[in-house]
């Protein structure tokens, strides 16, 4: 799987690719800086980019920006976007296109190299991962989805961190098919027309950051 | 006082009597000029250019004054009301900016008045010691010439070589006079100048009231790139150490089974990271308040900060009680600052610090014994000193002639923390 990593910071970058390297990803390119990063992954189009939110020359939000840009040219283009802290407002603007195929994760979670390994995979392959700080700031406040039931809001959290049904039925304790009942509710309740489920998952995590 | 200073005062000030004689006709002048801008007003505008060009003319003049003034130990300062950025030289606006600002007028007032004062004193000030050095030269130059004057002194008329004699005591006596009296007429005149020249209680205030806007600003600009500095040097340094850190670990834990030795390697680099990012850390707290500053106040810090030196510093200090917090880290980073100056700019071999306080001002100085030749306007250093200094209404000055040596002097004004108490010691 060939991947394209964006980060300035020389002994992160290394780390990854020696991390993504350990698990058969092919690094077909690094990037150090903001301007570079859109052409990269326009020429790469890699099958999955693993890009640092903050980036030279202003160290701001370069790594975010050339990632909405690079998706609006090439929707669903899959992207995983690291950072040393989470807002939820970076999140609701990865998801802005309801595409699927992103990820927001804090960079500590690149120490648990399996779950790491495993979100790299899920975005790579259209999932949506959101990272469990964004999901539980979000938690705090979440009013209109109080049409919602505790455990449908529970499930939907479950989704948002990017936990297929089986994932999602072994950590909450219930059979797979309950699982799928609770997914269709929520769905209804938050009025999203049936379609390709991957697409709904992704609309009901939006809808969740949007809350 | 010795006889060539008091003698080199003397010249001086009779110097300055003929500089006022000639400053006290161009009053003359400004003031027609003025006057003739005012009636030129309702006369097709004119006075809307006018006006602007001559007050122009009479605060260079009034500008002139009070620096003369400043010579004489009366420092005057500048009165005006800052010109406000969106008006231009001429025009209505200019116009009215410069006629409601009451220093126009105090300038105004004082030209007659002054120039009547400087012509005096100026007069005085120049004709006695003449009139002593004619009398020194008298007798040989009526000699020399063969005619004579009338008379000289308290002899009149001359009618002998030994009469002639006598104006040689009395023309010293004058000349010795007059050179004792003229810096004291200068610093009449300047005594006088002040009291038109000098802002009025409300200028100054107001004046104050800009400065301290300005010193705000700046004090608020300088917090706040302290604060993204410490935040991009967190985000950059311990931050992403740490996260490389947990990485190391993670993939050295995926490792311990299939290739133990690797795993082993990776935790030796993990350690390693683990001490930079502490290193890193160190250096950070010290940026932004120094420990040994918190425990052992500025002259434990200042002395601390000698050691660490590449050249051999020198600390002079008799502060050793505590100060406020803010002036003791005001304190500390303008002379951190003053001596990574010398160690990176001025080739010196020896660096000294010295810390005094007086009732109400802390006294710093910083020398070195390099080439000198420091410019405060150019790089952010010796700026940035003065922004942290200003903020407690503190100052800086530097000496630093080419070849050296270079000397910055700080004062900022300070209270003890906690009043000072009587030691039983008795050592102070």
């Amino acid at each position: 799987m060939r991947v394209v990593i964006a980060e300035d910071h020389a002994l992160l970058r290394d780390g990854l690719t020696r991390l993504l390297e350990a698990f058969d990803f092919e690094v077909v390119a690094t990037v150090d800086d903001g301007p570079s990063l859109l052409p990269t992954l326009l020429e790469q189009k890699p099958d999955v980019a693993v890009v640092d939110v903050r980036l030279p020359p202003t160290f701001t939000d370069e790594g975010l920006q050339a990632a909405i840009a690079a998706r609006t040219r090439v929707p669903g283009m899959p992207i995983l976007v690291l950072s040393q802290h989470v807002e939820p407002l970076y999140a609701r603007e990865l998801l802005g296109d309801s595409v699927g195929g992103v990820g927001y994760l804090l960079k500590d979670r690149v120490s648990n190299v399996g779950q790491f390994i495993d979100a790299v995979h899920q975005v790579a392959g259209g999932g949506t991962v959101m990272d469990p700080e964004v999901v539980a700031r979000l938690l705090e406040r979440s009013r209109p989805l109080d049409v919602l039931t505790v455990r449908e809001r529970e499930v939907l959290a479950e989704m948002a961190a990017g936990r297929s049904n089986a994932a999602i039925a072994a950590k909450l304790f219930v059979t797979e098919k309950a699982v799928s009942k609770h997914i269709n509710n929520i769905f209804t309740k938050l009025g999203l027309p049936p379609s390709d489920d991957d697409n709904r998952r992704v609309l009901a995590v939006l809808a969740y950051l949007n809350a | 006082m010795e006889t060539r200073d008091w003698m080199r005062d003397g010249l001086r000030a009779v110097a300055g009597g003929a500089l006022a004689i000639a400053l006290s006709l161009t009053n003359v002048v400004l003031f027609l000029l003025f006057v003739l801008a005012l009636i030129m007003t309702p006369v097709l505008g004119l006075g809307l250019v006018l006006l602007p060009l001559v007050t122009s003319l009479v605060r260079l003049r009034a500008e002139a004054g009070r620096g003369v003034a400043g010579w004489w130990g009366v420092p005057v300062a500048r009165p005006y009301r800052p010109r406000p950025p969106t008006i231009g030289f001429l025009g209505w606006r200019a116009y009215r900016w410069i006629i409601t600002d009451p220093a126009t007028w105090r300038d105004f007032a004082w030209l007659i008045p002054g120039a009547i004062v400087g012509l005096g004193l100026g007069l005085g000030s120049l004709l006695i010691p003449l009139y002593g050095l004619q009398g020194v030269v008298l007798l040989p130059l009526w000699i020399w010439l063969g005619t004579g004057w009338y008379g000289y002194g308290v002899i009149w008329p001359i009618e002998s070589v030994s009469e002639g004699f006598l104006s040689l005591p009395q023309g010293a006596l004058f000349l010795a006079i007059g050179l004792a009296v003229a810096p004291y007429l200068r610093r009449f005149d300047a005594q006088f100048a002040r009291l038109f020249l000098a802002p009025t209680r409300n200028a100054e205030l107001r004046l104050r009231v800009t400065e301290l806007t300005v010193i705000r600003a700046d004090t608020v600009d300088a917090q706040a790139a302290e604060l993204r500095r410490i935040e991009r040097d967190l985000h950059d340094g311990a931050q992403a150490r740490l996260v490389a850190l947990g990485m190391t670990i993670g993939l050295a834990e995926e490792m311990v089974e299939r290739d133990p030795a690797t795993a082993r390697r990776l935790l030796a680099e993990a350690r390693e990271a683990s001490s930079t990012a502490l290193v890193e850390l160190r250096h950070l707290v010290r940026g932004i308040h120094p420990p040994v500053l918190a425990e052992r106040g500025l002259d434990g810090a200042v002395r601390a900060l000698a050691l660490h030196l590449r050249i051999p510093t020198s600390v002079d200090s008799d502060v050793t009680e505590r100060l406020d917090t803010p002036v003791e880290s005001a304190a500390y980073f303008a002379i951190a600052e003053a001596l990574a100056n010398v160690t990176v700019h001025s080739g010196a071999t020896f660096a000294y610090v010295s810390i005094k306080r007086d009732d109400s001002h802390l006294l710093l100085e910083v020398g070195d014994d390099g080439h000198g030749g420091a410019d405060p306007s150019r790089g952010t250093g010796l700026r940035g000193i003065q922004r942290r200094l200003a903020a407690f209404d503190g100052t800086m000055t530097l000496s630093s002639p080419p070849g050296g040596p270079t000397i910055v002097t700080m004062e900022l004004p300070c209270a003890l923390s906690s009043p000072r108490t009587t030691l039983s010691s008795g050592t102070d």
